[in-house]
């Protein structure tokens, strides 16, 4: 955000732009990334409602992967899943784990005949 | 009705990303689950602590909700005077919106600083909700022990060492305070138990007149506790029976939750290194009295809802 001299800025310091904290990343914070298993969830949202930071993409009632851009790490939702699905992996062996960009596990589809 | 979270997760969340609380903060939990029983238009004022600077450094805001942010002690009395607003312009005909408000606070703001205005507005009758979030310390300047803080707790203002073991006086009980003031609603709760609070905040919304209610947050900077366990450890002091679930409706008292083996406190201070001294065997008698002030505490709250003690050995 520019700075702004205090001609320009509005009268008694207030914030015109409600919830203009989006333009603050804070996902450089995180030391573990969360990494979800979809074969292993079961959608029951718990990691969605406590998750301090509002990150975690919801669609249609499901769990859709994690908006890296705010989340801080700190797993309070692989703690809390009730099934295990979620995986704190290290930022520097993120490489590790096959996932996407929004965190959901890439599983390779088993061949039936060679199974 | 029951609350679902697949219906909640159609709503917008009225607390946006970016704010700079701590990675695992349980204070923002509370607060956005009670952002969550919210429909409609709603104002919210804040004392400050650290959710007030966390969640609004200037030239950001993460509140989608018009906000007032007002000073440590004054939360309350802030929230009244734009209640009262509210009600003259309703008067006049300018103004025809049903709009709720909600004034929040940390302990520091609720229990010490701000009891004062909060007393005075629920004395008032304004038609307004109080939200405790109960951290146990003033957290944002440095975890300084206050009123809220129990008996024990290593803060910076009380350190456990060799002449002292930490807070020397129990907490006090703002909730009975609340309760004493004779207003329609007063509840505890905590995050952990998302239903129970979401349906006492859906329920303090309709009711008209003051409201209080009282959540326990963990802080896991000045708890020592690892951020992930945050939920868990308010988890644990319901279970330990520390922090009672209950509910005052027009000065009728209900109990929650009745667990069903009573935890000893133990394995509540367990999860907390500022308690860690408690533990040692030459603290024994320690540990035995914060058992007996819970154990007390809790057969007045039983003989309060009417409910009677179950045949089980409390404490060990």
């Amino acid at each position: 955000m520019p700075e702004k001299g205090w001609k320009e800025l509005p009268i008694g310091g207030k914030i015109l732009d409600a919830g203009n904290s989006i333009e603050y990343e804070t996902g450089s914070w995180r030391t573990f990334r969360p990494v979800v298993d979809k074969k292993k969830c079961i959608n029951c949202l718990r990691c969605w409602l406590l998750c301090p930071d509002s990150s975690i993409f919801v669609e249609d009632e499901k769990v859709m992967g994690y908006d890296y851009a705010y989340c801080k790490g700190c797993g309070i939702c692989a703690e809390m899943c009730p099934v295990d699905a979620i995986e704190m992996v290290l930022e520097t062996e993120k490489d590790t784990v096959e996932a996407d960009e929004r965190g959901i596990k890439v599983v390779q589809e088993e061949d039936p005949e060679t199974g | 009705m029951a609350i679902k979270l697949k219906e909640l997760s159609h709503k917008k969340d009225l607390l946006a990303p970016g704010h700079r609380c701590c990675a695992g903060c349980g204070s923002i939990l509370s607060v956005k689950e009670v952002m969550m029983a919210v429909d409609g238009p709603v104002v919210v004022s804040f004392a400050t602590g650290c959710l007030e600077v966390a969640t609004t450094i200037f030239p950001y805001t993460a509140w989608r909700v018009p906000y007032i942010h007002c000073a440590f002690e004054n939360s309350a009395s802030v929230m009244s005077g734009v209640e009262a607003a509210y009600q003259s312009l309703k008067k006049q005909g300018k103004i025809d919106k049903e709009i709720k408000f909600i004034a929040f606070g940390g302990d520091g703001g609720t229990y010490d600083i701000g009891l004062q205005a909060l007393s005075g507005a629920m004395e008032r009758g304004h038609d307004m909700l109080y939200v405790c979030y109960d951290n146990e310390a003033y957290m944002n300047t440095g975890i300084q022990r206050s009123s809220s803080t129990p008996r024990a707790a290593a803060t910076s203002t009380s350190p456990a060492g060799t002449v002292l073991p930490g807070k020397t006086q129990f907490r006090k009980d703002l909730t009975k305070i609340m309760a004493a003031h004779g207003i329609p609603y007063v509840a505890q709760a905590t995050p952990d138990r998302w239903r129970d609070l979401i349906s006492k905040v859906k329920k303090a919304l309709e009711i008209k007149g003051p409201k209080f209610i009282n959540i326990l947050s963990s802080c896991f900077r000045g708890w020592r506790c690892a951020p992930e366990k945050s939920i868990e450890v308010t988890k644990l002091a319901v279970q330990t029976r520390f922090w009672p679930l209950y509910e005052v409706e027009y000065g009728k008292w209900k109990l929650n939750y009745k667990p069903k083996e009573y935890v000893p406190i133990e394995e509540w201070l367990k999860t907390q290194r500022r308690f860690q001294h408690v533990l040692k065997p030459e603290n024994k008698p320690l540990l035995e009295e914060i058992q007996k002030n819970v154990d007390q505490r809790w057969e007045e709250l039983l003989q309060l809802c009417g409910e009677s003690s179950p045949e089980v050995t409390p404490g060990n």
